[in-house]
């Protein structure tokens, strides 16, 4: 078997230099909690390992343009400590923070939470809602790409060889805007989704929505944007016939496969209960005038 | 095969070491400096026997490259006690009898240091839930909740 090499560049080129020449036997590090666990099993065999910890950009939380880009290797831990993303975008962060347990928080990334490409990342449907977009660049130079269009399919992603992500953008906030994660698991922490759900809305001065969008995620083979869901808010004021509506797009909007966590008609109900239950959560973020 | 050269701090000391690309953190603590206070149980990140901090953040050594430490400050279960003089915790770990076998209460120790070193006066639900990546299958973890929050009231009042 091929010998395994770690390098940790300090640049995006000294890192997309290395990963291009490594091609397929080039894997990216950023917090470890999945690719040590895959390592280990024997799952991956890379022959290039690159940590991108030393790189700043992806180290870093910044304000730009009315809204904030964060580091795909910032850690849970380090994004639950920012005032001002917990502020804006507190549905990103609780969703974040539910990875793993306080010592996978220490290490864990939202960049290895996408890329790892699971339909049940917690981070994921939360992204999508926030409609955060990838900073991602490779041998071709850089791209942004809108975070539903990263995974295809279960530990899939449509990053060509040698690219990898290096931030998240987060758009400028309006005022009346909230955001808001919610999870199905059997127990109170240190689980994996079996259903998620991201909700994210702006509303006017009046209180009807003017803007929505809503993710869910361990429903299908990817984390899913589901536009109908969106639509059934945007002009409403959140009542309970909008709320319906939310919840059966959310469920007619599932694909799910029947496992030891969940069956189909299981996953696909609580998609419309959480979908629910977070755009309410979501409206009184939005109310307090985030 | 070719060994990587890392010069990190532990538990306040200098250290060098030399590593494999594949050994995780706790293989060198472990195999190459005899630091074996902290254990590998599940090595997937989901029991937290081999909770170690690095750079004042806890984390899994187990879900840590060696390769990776340079420059870093690492603290392990060796640097918790002062010579022969226990830290409150240990104490109180004592007293409660917080512990059977003895195999996560490294990783206990660890892990609620860092909590009271952040948060002097945890409810029991912040500690259970700080707590959550610690796994004990002996005693339960009454004990250890208890040993803990009697520790953080020890300390505040300063005795």
């Amino acid at each position: 078997m091929e010998e395994m090499r770690y390098e940790a560049p300090d640049s995006l080129d000294a890192a997309v230099a290395m990963l291009s020449d490594a091609g397929e036997a080039g894997r990216v590090l950023a917090g470890g909690t999945d690719l040590l666990v895959q390592l280990r099993a024997g799952m991956v065999h890379p022959g290039l390992v690159v940590d991108i910890k030393n790189i700043p950009e992806v180290r870093a939380i910044s304000e730009e343009g009315g809204g904030f880009r964060v580091g795909a290797a910032v850690t849970g831990a380090e994004l639950g400590e920012h005032a001002g993303m917990c502020k804006a975008w507190p549905g990103v962060v609780e969703a974040t923070e539910l990875i793993g347990s306080t010592q996978i928080q220490g290490r864990a990334t939202m960049g290895g939470n996408l890329c790892n490409g699971s339909p049940a990342a917690d981070s994921v449907p939360a992204l999508i809602a926030a409609g955060a977009v990838a900073s991602v660049i490779g041998p071709s130079g850089q791209r942004d790409v809108p975070v539903e269009d990263i995974i295809i399919g279960p530990g899939k992603t449509s990053l060509e060889k040698g690219e990898f992500v290096v931030s998240f953008k987060f758009p400028d906030r309006p005022a009346h805007s909230g955001d808001a994660y919610l999870r199905f698991i059997p127990r109170t922490e240190m689980d994996i989704a079996v259903v998620g759900a991201g909700v994210n809305i702006t509303l006017d001065d009046d209180g009807v929505c003017q803007a929505a969008r809503v993710g869910l995620g361990a429903v299908a083979a990817t984390p899913l944007l589901v536009a109908d869901a969106a639509d059934a808010l945007i002009g409403s004021t959140l009542d309970d016939a909008a709320l319906e509506k939310l919840a059966a797009a959310a469920s007619a909007a599932c694909k799910p496969i029947d496992d030891k966590r969940g069956t189909i008609e299981f996953r696909t109900k609580v998609a419309g209960v959480l979908a629910r239950r977070a755009a309410l959560i979501a409206l009184d973020r939005a109310k307090e005038g985030r | 095969m070719s060994k990587y050269h890392v010069s990190t701090t532990i538990n306040g000391d200098p250290v060098e070491y030399l590593c494999e690309p594949e050994q995780t953190l706790l293989d060198v603590l472990r195999d190459e400096l005899y630091l074996t206070g902290s254990k590998e149980g599940c090595a997937s990140g989901d029991c937290g026997a081999c909770s170690v901090l690095v750079d004042d953040r806890l984390v899994c050594a187990c879900l840590a490259l060696g390769a990776e430490m340079g420059g870093k400050k690492i603290e392990t279960i060796e640097g918790m006690a002062d010579g022969d003089e226990l830290h409150p915790l240990q104490q109180k770990f004592l007293e409660h009898a917080a512990l059977q076998c003895g195999i996560c209460t490294p990783g206990f120790l660890v892990a609620a240091k860092s909590l009271l070193d952040r948060n002097p006066d945890p409810t029991e639900e912040e500690t259970r839930y700080w707590l959550a990546g610690n796994l004990c299958r002996c005693t339960g973890y009454d004990k250890i909740i208890r040993a803990v929050l009697d520790t953080a009231a020890e300390m505040r009042s300063g005795k």
